[in-house]
């Protein structure tokens, strides 16, 4: 199947899966682009997943630099498109489509039903791109160190990946 | 429609900045529609950000209102990332740089396992919430179901818990 074919099918299909955002969807990305497709290695995917993060804009930025670094811009723009289109129509469907009142149930309903799935996701993704990162003691420090920070601060996540970053060039 | 596009992109993903353009600055929507509009996004798949856009702009200037705005929204950030893709390209085998990345990406690691736990932290104080994001950890990493699918077999199972629940 054509490269940017197979971006569109896979991140579309994981635009309509993505609760919670984009970060949901990162052990599914890993699955398809690392262990299927072996599109990268699994250090190459922890590090775009880093840069995606380390660049200002919404997560979905993820698909952006995947679809470019497999298939140049073009497979950028595709890959985007393919993971915001979908859900964003969605979005503006069901935002027109449903008043206040009428919502207010079905949204507690769907909101409590999609946390703790969410919480899941998320917690299995940061699992996935640990391990991918994580190959001595020092990276392991950076991981945990900077999840008890994100977890107990409001420091800016640019100084933590920055940091890591510094952290990785003076004693790696 | 330009100082539409203008004004998102100011805003780069980042929520407060956000929130303080659409309501603050340009008067879009008030505090409580801000409010309503966002947690309904959050209901939906999706990043919240990318669906709040495409959501207003679709209110003010139908489907071509909604691209615009998300154009407006992604446009920058792309192009940054375009850049960072391409020296990543030709600069990531270095070993300097190699050794930056390896920092950079155990940190992202971290600041997603933060994140998770920030989201865990209020949602797993019901027994069964818990017991819903275990279910997730174990297909997604022990049996190594696809996305697909684990949302197919649990998200029928979590909505009838919550529809039973909620009052």
């Amino acid at each position: 199947m054509n490269i940017l074919l197979q971006l569109a099918v896979l991140f579309g299909k994981l635009s309509l899966l993505a609760v919670g955002g984009a970060n949901a969807t990162v052990s599914e990305i890993t699955r398809q682009v690392v262990d299927i497709r072996h599109w990268l290695t699994p250090a190459q995917f922890a590090q775009l997943y880093a840069i995606s993060n380390a660049a200002p804009g919404p997560n979905v930025l993820i698909s952006t630099i995947i679809g470019a670094h497999v298939a140049g811009i073009p497979g950028g723009i595709v890959a985007t498109l393919a993971m915001v289109v979908p859900s964003c129509t969605l979005a503006v469907v069901v935002c027109r489509s449903f008043e206040r009142h009428a919502a207010a149930r079905w949204r507690r309903v769907v909101q409590a039903a999609l946390l703790p799935i969410t919480a899941g996701l998320v917690l299995a993704g940061a699992m996935v791109v640990a391990r991918q990162s994580d190959t001595g003691w020092l990276t392991v420090a950076i991981t945990l160190a900077v999840a008890g920070l994100t977890f107990r601060t409001k420091l800016h996540p640019l100084v933590l990946l920055g940091g890591g970053a510094v952290l990785g060039l003076l004693f790696l | 429609m330009g100082f539409f596009q203008a004004g998102i992109l100011g805003f780069g993903g980042v929520l407060p900045m956000a929130r303080r353009i659409v309501v603050d600055d340009r008067r879009w929507l008030t505090q409580t529609e801000f409010n309503e509009l966002f947690s309904l996004c959050q209901s939906l798949p999706g990043a919240n950000i990318t669906n709040l856009t495409a959501a207003l702009g679709m209110r003010h200037q139908g489907v071509t209102g909604a691209a615009a705005a998300l154009a407006g929204l992604m446009a920058a950030p792309m192009v940054i990332i375009f850049v960072l893709s391409d020296l990543y390209g030709l600069y990531g085998t270095l070993p300097t740089v190699r050794h930056g990345l390896a920092g950079l990406a155990a940190a992202a690691a971290g600041l997603l396992l933060g994140t998770a736990g920030k989201i865990a932290m209020p949602v797993w104080k019901l027994p069964r919430n818990i017991a819903i994001s275990a279910l997730v950890l174990t297909m997604v990493l022990a049996l190594h179901l696809s996305l697909p699918v684990t949302m197919l077999l649990l998200l029928p199972l979590s909505l009838y818990i919550s529809w039973r629940r909620t009052p």
